[in-house]
């Protein structure tokens, strides 16, 4: 296996050293390190480097929507964003709530070889909501499950959930609830506010995630599980977090990179026309407060992670009225350079903060080892380089991903990934795939 | 003559080759019909009036907006003086004929006004400040057409200024004007414009 | 003007004036024997209704055939749209046909301006899901300005289930735009929770409005609301905010009663009030017609008007 020497990168934004790495691991770091005989060079000159990302919300659509995406193509549009490694939601088609399914998911991510996927469990059966899958059996199986999730779906039923947390703790598990109130949200579009009132969409109200979050956060701390709430969205859901961490409870959260930019009065209007789909997602977009009380909360580690919910849609899923679109946006391409502009420009978060967010705390929430660890000599060789002063205007079709559906079309975005290795061997290089 | 000077109108003539003033068109236009040209004209447009209808029996004035229903209310007003007789006049919107709709963003709607008695048997005598190449007329009968069926169709103008596009000649001319194509001819009134006028803008000097 | 009439809030007030200027003029049309004009020879409106409204549909053909304008009627039932065919590949075949204008009705809020993305023609919106429907909301304020004259600090009270009313969002910003005062009336629950930021009034109790009103406009409330628990019951809504007979009495001697139809006599107004010299809900019918033939004319009779605004 070849080894690669990377000169002149900058670690976690710090001043510029070489990193060699060779047989899977980071051989050594410093100043002035030399190439050893057959060893590759990557001039890092001016390039920030971070740990490889970890993506805890990713949907790989196979097996079921291949037109979507599939494993293959959505785990280069990962390396090509930097990542590592990405947790496949269990919405599949059939859903992965077997162990059979979650190990498929597992085998085709090892074939594509671009990233490691780590697929996530279904809380229930059939995302039904009725009975528990057999989550012991996906644990033991070779995908080695931690997360379940029931994503798309909130886990409604109080008793069934409060089961659940408590079940996994057998196996060290976390549920990652998506929280939306069901019966506060039938047939719900958009925000329910003043956009929703004059665009006469149907109201997707903030306290239908709010009410869900108190009372899990409640559920966590009855029987002392681990919590995780997936795409937090309102200023209220960070207030009821916080106070659940300012009681010691083990309670984690993510945000996604759009909920952390876009707002929902671009569905009323943008360049992209009034009522474009490209801005339909679930939660939905919320307003400009909730999405400060976001960037705030995730700088100061209210929020534990950035994950990227990318959501891949067919074009004539979203080429369409807004009520018969489908929800969600792909992300993983774009997920640093908004997080960026969202984070470091605004001096919110410095790089060393978001590779904590974005690569050491969901490696830890996922109980994934050999991902998210420091740039330092024994260390898996995951890791990516960033140039941070490269600035990119989005195209959707110049995505990896098999889908179009990026909210960002036409938008200048900072930094750009230029090179990614998984334990070693470059996926990316020169920001193409290797 | 050379001091004519116009005011800005409210609203421009709705013929063809008419234009709207501006400060520098007035250093070069000329006024080539002053008020009492235009009070004469008039008047003996009432009398021709008279007499080719044998005394207005059954006339019908209906003007073109906006300058054409001015002068309809003023040849009703002569009518009436000379002889007694009073003439309906109203006013017939030639808009939605127009054959030059889509040249122009679509236009604002002038009045139509149509007399208690209605148009069926009367003598219809349209009445409109310029003629120029006929097609408001043109447009004028289609909607006369539309309305009823008047027993004649007459014509009055103003100015009569050439370049016809289609067989149409007027009954009653206030003037004839011979124009060059390039020329614009400009009608003034009282009730719109605050004096009576009308004048000749030479190509090249508007704007 | 705008080259599609898609909200109320596309008008300024000078278009709005405009339109109801020249339906004014047109209204005279209505009158003759010859109800026709030339003047949209040539030109295609495509009248495409995804949902079943025959009165609305049945108005803009007339308008257009007044116009002379050529009619194509395109309704979804038990054509390749019920069978699948998406809204976009729809616009396909209708930019195909070269139709100079489509007048859609649609079930889903914001489906003309999904439409607009892919026709060229001029998009007219004859209501689209819970969000707007503008020209019944000109043909409103045409018939109000034919009772009371001009509109500006005229108090109108729109009453019913402002929620899911598309008539009642177009009355709100046109009627702002015409510099009239509105005054919803509803149960709090058939409000938008956001309803604070219109430009309006809000109140819960329709009998202390009803004497300040020149205007009293009564929304269809479906009775399917109740099942989801927008209000109890038909007679307690009836109650609360039906117009009846007593409190047709509690208005002004001169003021209107208007509805934009279908009515559910006995629901939110009493038969004798909708069939009152009050009411002026027949008509409405009337002015749909004139008010139509004036936004195609506007739209459609001069040259073609760039994208946005003229």
């Amino acid at each position: 296996m070849t080894a690669y020497l990377i000169k002149g990168a900058s670690i976690l934004g710090g001043d510029p050293a070489d990193l060699l790495l060779s047989g899977g691991v980071i051989a050594a770091v410093g100043v002035g390190l030399t190439a050893p005989a057959g060893a590759e060079t990557v001039d890092a000159e001016g390039l920030v480097a971070l740990p490889g990302l970890v993506d805890l919300h990713t949907h790989l659509r196979e097996p079921g929507r291949e037109d979507a995406e599939t494993v293959e193509t959505g785990t280069r549009a990962a390396a090509l964003g930097g990542f590592t490694a990405v947790h496949a939601m269990a919405n599949t088609s059939p859903v992965a709530d077997t162990a059979g399914v979650v190990e498929q998911v597992w085998r085709l991510g090892q074939e594509a070889g671009h990233c490691d996927v780590r697929p996530v469990g279904a809380v229930t059966v059939g995302l039904a909501g009725e009975r528990l899958a057999e989550l012991g059996a996906m644990a033991d199986s070779a995908a080695r499950v931690r997360v379940f999730s029931d994503d798309g779906k909130c886990v409604s039923d109080a008793v069934l959930m409060r089961r659940a947390l408590e079940y996994v703790k057998a196996f060290d598990g976390v549920i990652a609830q998506h929280a939306q109130e069901p019966r506060l949200t039938e047939d719900a579009q958009m925000n329910e506010g003043a956009v929703s009132g004059r665009l006469g969409l149907t109201g997707w109200p903030a306290v239908a995630e709010e009410a869900i979050i108190a009372r899990d956060c409640l559920l966590a701390a009855h029987v002392g599980s681990r919590l995780h709430v997936c795409h937090v969205s309102t200023a209220g859901s960070v207030e009821i977090i916080r106070w659940a961490k300012s009681k010691g409870w083990n309670v984690t959260a993510e945000v996604t990179p759009h909920h952390l930019l876009l707002t929902d009065d671009l569905v009323e209007a943008s360049s992209l026309g009034a009522y474009n789909p490209i801005f339909k997602v679930n939660p939905p977009l919320r307003t400009r407060e909730d999405v400060e009380a976001l960037r705030a909360a995730l700088a100061d580690g209210t929020i534990d992670v950035v994950a990227t919910d990318h959501a891949p849609h067919p074009v004539e899923d979203k080429e369409t009225e807004w009520g018969a679109a489908a929800m969600g946006m792909i992300g993983l391409e774009t997920a640093l350079p908004v997080v960026q502009l969202a984070m470091i420009e605004t001096g919110l978060l410095d790089w060393a903060g978001v590779a904590e967010r974005m690569s050491a705390t969901p490696a830890r929430i996922g109980r994934l080892s050999g991902h998210g660890a420091p740039l330092q000599s024994g260390s898996a060789a995951n890791l990516t380089l960033v140039d941070p002063a490269a600035r990119t205007v989005v195209d959707p079709r110049a995505s990896a991903s098999k889908s179009r559906n990026t909210p960002y079309e036409g938008l200048t975005l900072p930094g750009k990934v230029v090179a990614t290795f998984l334990r070693g061997r470059p996926t990316v290089l020169e920001g193409k795939l290797a | 003559m050379s001091d004519a000077r116009p005011r800005p109108a409210t609203r421009g003539p709705s013929e063809p080759g008419s234009t709207t003033s501006s400060p520098s068109v007035a250093n070069v236009s000329r006024a080539v019909l002053e008020g009492p040209d235009i009070h004469r004209a008039l008047t003996r447009i009432a009398h021709e009036i008279l007499e080719r209808t044998k005394g207005a029996q059954d006339v019908v004035l209906l003007g073109i907006p906006t300058r054409g229903v001015t002068l309809a209310r003023r040849i009703g007003e002569r009518v009436a003086r000379f002889e007694g007789v009073q003439i309906p006049a109203g006013s017939i919107d030639i808009t939605m004929y127009r054959d030059d709709l889509r040249l122009r963003p679509a236009r604002p709607l002038g009045r139509t006004e149509l007399p208690p008695d209605g148009i069926d048997g009367k003598i219809v005598v349209l009445v409109d400040d310029v003629l120029f190449s006929g097609r408001t007329v043109r447009a004028a009968l289609d909607a006369l057409g539309d309305i009823g069926r008047p027993r004649a169709v007459q014509l009055a103008t103003l100015v009569d200024r050439g370049h016809r596009e289609l067989p149409i000649r007027a009954d009653y001319v206030g003037k004839n004007l011979p124009t060059a194509m390039s020329e614009k001819v400009k009608v003034f009134l009282a009730e719109t414009d605050g004096r009576d006028a009308v004048v000749l803008i030479k190509e090249g000097d508007a704007k | 003007m705008k080259r599609h009439l898609i909200s109320a809030a596309d008008l300024s007030r000078d278009d709005a004036l405009l339109i109801l200027d020249t339906a004014e003029e047109l209204a005279q049309v209505s009158q003759r024997s010859i109800k026709k004009l030339p003047t949209l020879r040539g030109r295609t409106v495509v009248n495409l209704f995804f949902e079943d409204s025959t009165r609305t549909r049945i108005s803009f053909e007339a308008a257009a055939k007044r116009l002379s304008a050529d009619v194509i009627n395109f309704s979804a039932k038990g054509s390749s749209v019920s069978k699948g065919e998406s809204l976009k590949d729809t616009a396909l075949t209708l930019q195909a046909m070269g139709a100079d204008a489509v007048v859609i009705r649609h079930g889903a809020s914001g489906a003309p301006h999904r439409l607009a993305e892919w026709v060229d023609g001029s998009i007219v919106n004859a209501g689209d899901g819970t969000h707007e429907h503008p020209t019944q909301a000109l043909l409103d304020a045409f018939s109000m300005r034919r009772r009371l004259g001009p509109l500006d600090g005229r108090r109108v009270t729109i009453v019913g289930d402002v929620l899911h009313s598309r008539v009642a969002r177009s009355n709100v910003l046109l009627l702002a735009t015409l510099g009239a005062e509105v005054t919803l009336v509803a149960p709090p629950t058939l409000l938008p929770v956001s309803v604070g930021s219109w430009p309006c009034e809000i109140s819960y109790d329709l009998d202390a409005v009803l004497p300040k009103s020149d205007v009293v406009m009564m929304l269809r409330v479906q009775r399917e609301r109740m099942n989801a628990a927008f209000f109890p019951s038909a007679r307690e809504y009836s109650r609360r905010y039906g117009l009846d007979r007593d409190r047709l009495g509690r208005m002004p001697d001169h003021a209107v009663v208007m509805h934009p139809g279908p009515m559910n006599r006995g629901m939110e107004i009493a038969a004798e009030v909708a069939d009152s010299p009050r009411s002026t809900i027949v008509e409405q019918v009337t002015n749909g017609v004139t008010i139509r033939m004036a936004v195609l004319y506007l739209l459609l009779g001069g040259a073609e008007l760039e994208g946005g605004a003229q």
